[in-house]
């Protein structure tokens, strides 16, 4: 990594990219030495109600896109001057955004990450808010992740003039689930914000980072080789499962990612919000019936009583006030309250039960054609996509080094020995004591030690905090996490044979990406060629797989178990007519290459090497057949 | 104001409190007047005057200490974060009489978990004595009187010692949220219209 020690960066910036809220950490590259590291986590400034500016810790990734009679002159300034093209269309993001949004949610913009990922929409239209009016010009969820990034920026540069953005370290962080297409969807929102040098990292793994990076060189003691590592990270709309095996390799630990989860839409604010329908019910029962706004009232109410009731123990029943709307507080308010009964029955049941390692979650085939939402998790049971999760990664480590044979052979699962956890939702320990105790159960039922919890984490602020780490360990310091990438890619090839009516033509998955290809390689498809019309786009079906750890680049597969192959979006590549005839017939090789970055691309190279064309991936919502 | 029965109840002092608090910071002539309370009652030497006169506030020379005139704008913009958080100016415009004690007991809530909110956000607020209430102790010569305030049998010279009946609040930072320069801090919530 010479090229990244010789530049000028003072500061190693992490960037945790949320759901729900963003947040930037930062290290300080001159101050810091091995693995003691000065760090910091930058207050954005940012609107919190018009005219006003404050500085907190979280940016809530919210954008408001107000009514032009709705603010006044001056009402969105912040501490640094605004682009000249916003002039036309203003927006706010952050607490002010997340806080207006409550109130007129037809013009708020929320969970775009989320909407990063959806393979079912065109990822770069003017999609958001889904069901605002037309009258409100809508924004894609490119645009909003940029405005978070650019905010981030500004922010940064605001407070550090002499250590400007440009010049330093960035990791942004992304769902370990998130596809090739979603990760190269983030790294173009960030270089619209004007990220230059820039790097992703997966967030179980940041949380990693931060665990190793707090506990300043003793994790040597509370991890040893042969563990296998469960990061459990349920964040504000998504959960996230990552295996990090840890390997000894010339004396020194060398944690290894070998296995990434399926990208779950389900979080703590799904929670709150079965909690604030709960308490809903019951007071409809009684005859008081709750608007929009008293609901969102409510929602927070309860988390808030979600939150002290899972936190004391002591404490049966949490009140709740749904203040007035009007100015007659007294009496126009509603007081109800939410037992610990109701909170364990729907939240430890219902979010967390303890269910068998062989249990699976509930498919629900879609009731629609089309999906206009967000495509939710359809079985709210964490532990169950944990259990999921576990089975299909049952082989994960069977190929590694020093671990063959550590495992059981009629192993159902995949035996973890630790336990890291993230995100607020942990905060509750009755929560992550459940989680240990269903794994610990289905371990002991395969007659295995039970994991232990890995201690210290800090929740809400673990990922960014892990991401500059990261920015600081690239530079040649600390422990490095190992993994390449989580997935094997496959395109698909249709068999020769002859056609059957009535049937599709079978087709055959050809391996264009082996699993495990670290960041900076590139291989080249040995035997085929490809023969490209020059300005003539060609697709192809593209897969994944997150368990065939062993086919090689080239290998071509006839078939394949159920739940083997996930297709994504399609690819396609194009050649440009650039010095040649449209129509031409152009044959390439393709070759598949990690970047410094961390995202996937693949290229038609034609056979003398000197002309190379990137493949798409393709964005625009063709839904997988 | 000659019987006990006149004392304002509990639910009525609660307003009332809050009331004194932010008149004293922004009024100084309302301070001037909460200031003569705490002096040793008196016998009234005359009818309490309707509407008490300026209260004259110049210092005799031959140094005139400097009063600063307190900016108006943090005082409302604290009313306006305690409206926001706490809808403290919602509670004290009501007249408690006709409601119920356990109507008014559940908007305490809103505004003791929202005033405890912007303690918590905009204020470090920390005991100005780390020891506990009851504690006797002892003040060296020089003590800041700012900080420490000596009450009862007060005579005679340092080191004083006592017993410590009130630990003392001090706010150690203040992060008040930046207001832009159009901004009217006087609108302290805005009327709200839903279409």
């Amino acid at each position: 990594m010479s090229d990244i020690n010789s530049t000028s960066a003072r500061y190693a910036i992490g960037i945790d990219l949320g759901t729900t809220h963003s947040a930037l950490s930062y290290v300080n590259l001159n101050e810091s030495d091995g693995e003691k590291s000065s760090h910091g986590v930058l207050k954005v400034p940012q609107l919190s109600a018009p005219g006003t500016v404050e500085e907190l810790p979280l940016l809530p990734s919210f954008v408001y896109l107000p009514h032009a009679d709705e603010v006044a002159a001056g009402d969105l300034a912040l501490p640094w001057p605004r682009a000249v093209q916003e002039a036309d269309a203003p927006f706010v993001v952050g607490e002010m955004a997340r806080s207006r949004g409550a109130t007129t949610p037809i013009r708020l913009v929320s969970s775009a990450k989320s909407w990063l990922c959806h393979p079912g929409v065109d990822r770069r239209a003017a999609i958001l808010p889904s069901d605002a009016p037309l009258e409100v010009a809508r924004i894609s969820p490119i645009t909003a992740a940029t405005r978070y990034l650019t905010h981030l920026r500004q922010a940064w540069d605001n407070a550090h003039p002499q250590a400007p953005f440009a010049e330093q370290e960035i990791t942004v962080t992304i769902p370990a689930s998130f596809d090739p297409a979603a990760r190269e969807l983030t790294m173009e929102a960030a270089q619209a914000a004007g990220y230059t040098s820039l790097t992703l990292l997966e967030e179980p793994q940041a949380a990693l980072y931060s665990w190793i990076q707090t506990s300043e060189g003793r994790w040597r003691k509370d991890v040893k080789p042969g563990d296998i590592i469960l990061v459990v990270d349920v964040g504000g709309g998504t959960s996230d499962f990552s295996l990090i095996a840890v390997l000894e390799r010339d004396g020194v630990l060398e944690p290894h990612r070998v296995a990434v989860g399926e990208h779950i839409l389900l979080g703590g604010d799904n929670m709150d919000l079965a909690l604030a329908h709960l308490v809903a019910r019951k007071l409809a029962a009684n005859g008081t019936q709750l608007d929009a706004w008293q609901m969102r009232a409510l929602t927070y109410g309860c988390r808030s009583a979600k939150e002290s009731l899972l936190a004391d123990s002591g404490l049966d029943t949490a009140p709740i006030v749904v203040p007035s709307r009007g100015s007659k507080l007294i009496g126009g308010s509603i007081r109800t309250e939410l037992t610990r009964a109701e909170v364990s029955t729907f939240i430890l049941d219902g979010f967390f039960p303890q269910v068998e390692a062989s249990s699976r979650p509930a498919v629900r085939t879609r009731a629609g054609l089309t999906q206009v939402g967000l495509p939710y998790a359809q079985d709210a049971a964490i532990t169950r996509h944990l259990a999921a999760f576990l089975g299909r990664q049952v082989a994960a480590t069977s190929e590694l080094q020093g671990f063959a044979g550590r495992q059981a052979q009629d192993a159902t699962f995949l035996h973890p020995t630790a336990v890291l956890f993230n995100g607020g939702v942990f905060k509750s320990d009755l929560l992550v004591q459940r989680i240990m105790a269903t794994v610990n159960d289905w371990l002991y039922m395969e007659g295995a030690e039970p994991a232990r919890m890995l201690a210290g984490a800090d929740l809400d602020l673990a990922v960014a905090r892990g991401a500059a780490y990261y920015s600081y360990v690239r530079r040649g310091h600390g422990v490095r996490i190992r993994g390449g990438t989580a997935s094997s890619f496959y395109v698909a090839i249709e068999s020769a044979m002859p056609a059957i009516p009535g049937m599709e033509p079978p087709i055959q998955a050809l391996c264009v990406a082996p699993f495990g290809m670290e960041e900076g390689s590139e291989l080249e498809l040995p035997g085929q060629q490809f023969g490209l019309v020059v300005g003539e786009p060609v697709h192809f079906r593209f897969f994944a797989s997150s368990t065939r750890r062993n086919d090689q680049i080239g290998e071509l597969l006839d078939f394949w178990g159920p739940d083997e192959l996930q297709e994504l979006s399609e690819i396609q590549a194009t050649l440009s007519a650039e010095g040649r005839q449209a129509g031409d017939v152009v044959q390439v090789r393709l070759h598949a290459r990690v970047t410094e970055a961390g995202t996937l691309e693949l290229l038609a190279v034609s056979l003398d090497g000197a002309e190379r064309w990137k493949v798409e991936f393709d964005v625009r919502g063709t839904p997988p057949q | 104001m000659n019987a006990s029965s006149s004392h304002p109840s509990f639910w009525r002092r609660v307003p009332l409190a809050f009331g004194a608090f932010f008149s004293t910071l922004s009024d100084a002539a309302y301070a001037a007047r909460v200031e003569k309370l705490s002096l040793p009652e008196v016998a009234p030497v005359a009818p309490v005057a309707p509407a008490p006169a300026p209260a004259p506030v110049h210092v005799p020379a031959p140094a005139p200490v400097i009063l600063k005139e307190a900016t108006p704008d943090a005082a409302l913009q604290l009313l306006a974060l305690l409206q926001r958080e706490a809808r403290l100016i919602d509670f004290t415009q009501e007249n408690l009489g006709s409601h119920a004690d356990a109507d008014i007991g559940a908007a305490a809530r809103v505004v003791h978990e929202g005033c405890a909110k912007v303690m918590r956000e905009y204020f470090t607020i920390e005991a100005v004595r780390q020891e506990p209430e009851g504690s006797r102790i002892v003040l060296n010569e020089g003590f800041d009187s700012a900080s420490v305030r000596l009450t009862g049998n007060v005579v005679g010279s340092a080191p004083f010692k006592g017993t410590l009946s009130h630990r003392g609040w001090r706010a150690s930072s203040v992060r008040l949220p930046k207001l832009s320069e159009q901004h009217d801090a006087a609108i302290l919530a805005p009327a709200e219209v839903e279409l």
